[in-house]
């Protein structure tokens, strides 16, 4: 394990490395460009990247941005979530509904989402709101395919069962389908976190005046290259961050599903 | 026996389904009649694949019959208005909700009627530590093994005291031991108070172990009762030991003669498709 963790360190050490060696200027005679400083120009420098990091944490600038690029992907998850939930269970139940609305459906989850960013930028402005509605648009399909396949999955013996123990249309609503739905959904929960994420950053990269796509839209045109990567890395790190946070609450909430190592028989 | 109304009578019940295909319509249980005595425990045998199941839900009032009449204790049972109130179901396949703790599973029936919480749980608990699991009222159904999930699925089909127990094939699962003990158990349990049952199985020993009746099923499509035979053993009875009485013997034989010629008619069936 901690062979691994070497091992997994010492990449990142290379690819610093080599960044460093290919962008510094004249440190290797240039072969592709013509210029000695081109190379860090397009590319930045990762000394350079590094300090731009420093000096937003320890200014504190970039907190009030991630507090607002983490909230359009907390309230962006929430609601799409809750949305995907209701409409799922509604037509996994429903038949009727679920034949018709099924082109829709279809068509609406085909569509390149990312386009509408623009149409939320005029709707609900440059606000967090418009982000949040992209982030929702995302993350509703996800859950929304999930709670479906979910409830249609539910064994009929399971439902027999609740049925054969008294069980009334909204009990097994709420002791069967939904806590299956559940664990479909939290099967998809890291994907679900993850456009979130993607929702607020390239609703924040269209047109913002706050948040992380902000910061990196606004270096991007002064052609600060360096302090475009620090947001990349910036924001890398919190999506790994969130990642492991849904890792945790999943395994919080899981602990009835067997898992292969931990499956004990007495 | 059969002294004042039946818990259960089954009417020339015919069961068809629709082929998926839209060919000709499946017929799997074709004029069958059964009833069941106020705490009889009868037993249905049949070759594999003969509709034992479907006569098991047409019962229960999950499945309603193309035809014929179901009566739960004199009252005509409608599928379409609801299951059958006064009956327990123990599936073949595992039913338990595996995202409830063991406790929580037994104590369902009782939260789906309005039973205060803390009531439930001492009711479960009794129950856990009548089929032999207390202890494990917090592990979840991943963490015991088939035994266990049976015994717990007992707990929370008897936990609501139902008039009528049907079981179908539920101790098909598992091993020898296990299953002659599971047997054991249900026939004290059901010593105590005298539910009617009406238990599937394809396993004649185990039949006549159990039953004071058991029913002959021919071969499907079109099943139909072809055997009734009375089961006179001595009670109380312990599955293992009654195996090797003469008595028992000679039921065996009788009634495997009966329904041997329907195996191989179910057999040849199922090879031919």
């Amino acid at each position: 394990m901690t062979r691994l963790r070497a091992l997994q360190i010492l990449v990142v050490c290379l690819l610093v490395v080599f960044w460093y060696v290919m962008t510094a200027p004249g440190l290797i005679p240039p072969f592709y460009f013509d210029k000695a400083n081109r190379a860090a120009f397009f590319f930045g420098e990762p000394q350079k990247v590094f300090w731009v990091i420093v000096d937003w944490f320890a200014t504190g600038e970039i907190f009030g941005h991630l507090a607002i690029t983490l909230l359009e992907t907390a309230l962006g998850f929430l609601i799409g979530a809750a949305v995907g939930l209701v409409i799922g269970l509604w037509l996994a139940l429903s038949p009727t509904a679920s034949a018709v609305m099924d082109p829709y459906i279809k068509g609406f989850n085909s569509m390149p989402r990312v386009v509408l960013a623009p149409i939320f930028a005029v709707w609900f402005g440059l606000g967090i709101w418009s982000k949040v509605a992209l982030g929702v648009t995302l993350v509703f399909f996800v859950v929304f395919f999930n709670v479906y396949q979910g409830v249609r999955e539910v064994s009929p013996n399971l439902i027999a069962n609740a049925r054969m123990l008294g069980a009334s249309r909204r009990q097994l609503l709420r002791s069967i389908y939904l806590p299956s739905a559940m664990s479909w959904v939290f099967a998809s929960l890291h994907n679900a976190v993850g456009l979130a994420f993607v929702g607020a950053v390239v609703g924040e990269y269209l047109g913002s005046s706050r948040g992380v796509g902000y910061l990196i839209l606004q270096a991007e045109g002064t052609f600060d290259i360096n302090t475009v990567f620090a947001g990349i890395l910036v924001l890398t790190a919190f999506a790994l961050a969130l990642d492991a946070a849904v890792g945790a609450v999943e395994r919080r909430l899981m602990t009835w599903q067997p898992r292969a190592s931990e499956t004990e028989k007495v | 026996m059969s002294v004042g109304v039946p818990a259960l009578a089954l009417e020339k019940i015919t069961c068809r389904f629709a082929a998926r295909d839209g060919g000709e319509a499946y017929t799997a249980v074709a004029d069958a009649s059964l009833t069941v005595a106020k705490g009889e425990f009868v037993s249905v045998v049949g070759p594999t694949g003969c509709g034992k199941s479907t006569l098991l839900n047409i019962a229960a009032g999950l499945l309603a019959p193309s035809q014929g009449t179901v009566s739960v204790f004199g009252d005509r049972l409608i599928a379409e208005n609801g299951v059958n109130r006064r009956a327990g179901y123990m599936f073949q396949a595992d039913a338990l909700m595996p995202w409830r703790t063991g406790l929580d599973n037994v104590i369902a029936g009782l939260e789906f009627r309005g039973v205060p919480r803390s009531e439930a749980v001492m009711q479960g608990e009794a129950w856990l530590r009548r089929v032999g699991l207390s202890g494990f009222g917090d592990r979840y159904p991943h963490q015991m093994s088939g035994g266990m999930r049976k015994r717990l699925a007992l707990a929370q089909t008897l936990i609501l005291s139902p008039d009528i127990l049907l079981m179908d094939e539920p101790f098909s699962a598992l091993d020898v031991q296990t299953r002659q003990l599971m047997e054991n158990e249900l026939l004290a349990l059901w010593a105590e108070d005298k539910k009617s049952v009406l238990f599937i199985t394809h396993d004649l020993e185990e039949a006549i172990a159990l039953s004071d009746r058991v029913v002959v099923l021919s071969a499907g499509p079109a099943t139909r009762p072809i055997g009734d035979f009375k089961v006179d053993l001595p009670r109380p009875r312990d599955v293992s030991e009654i195996r090797m009485t003469p008595g028992f013997l000679a039921l065996h034989r009788e009634i495997w003669a009966a329904m041997k010629e329907e195996v191989l008619k179910a057999y040849a069936a199922q090879k031919a498709a």
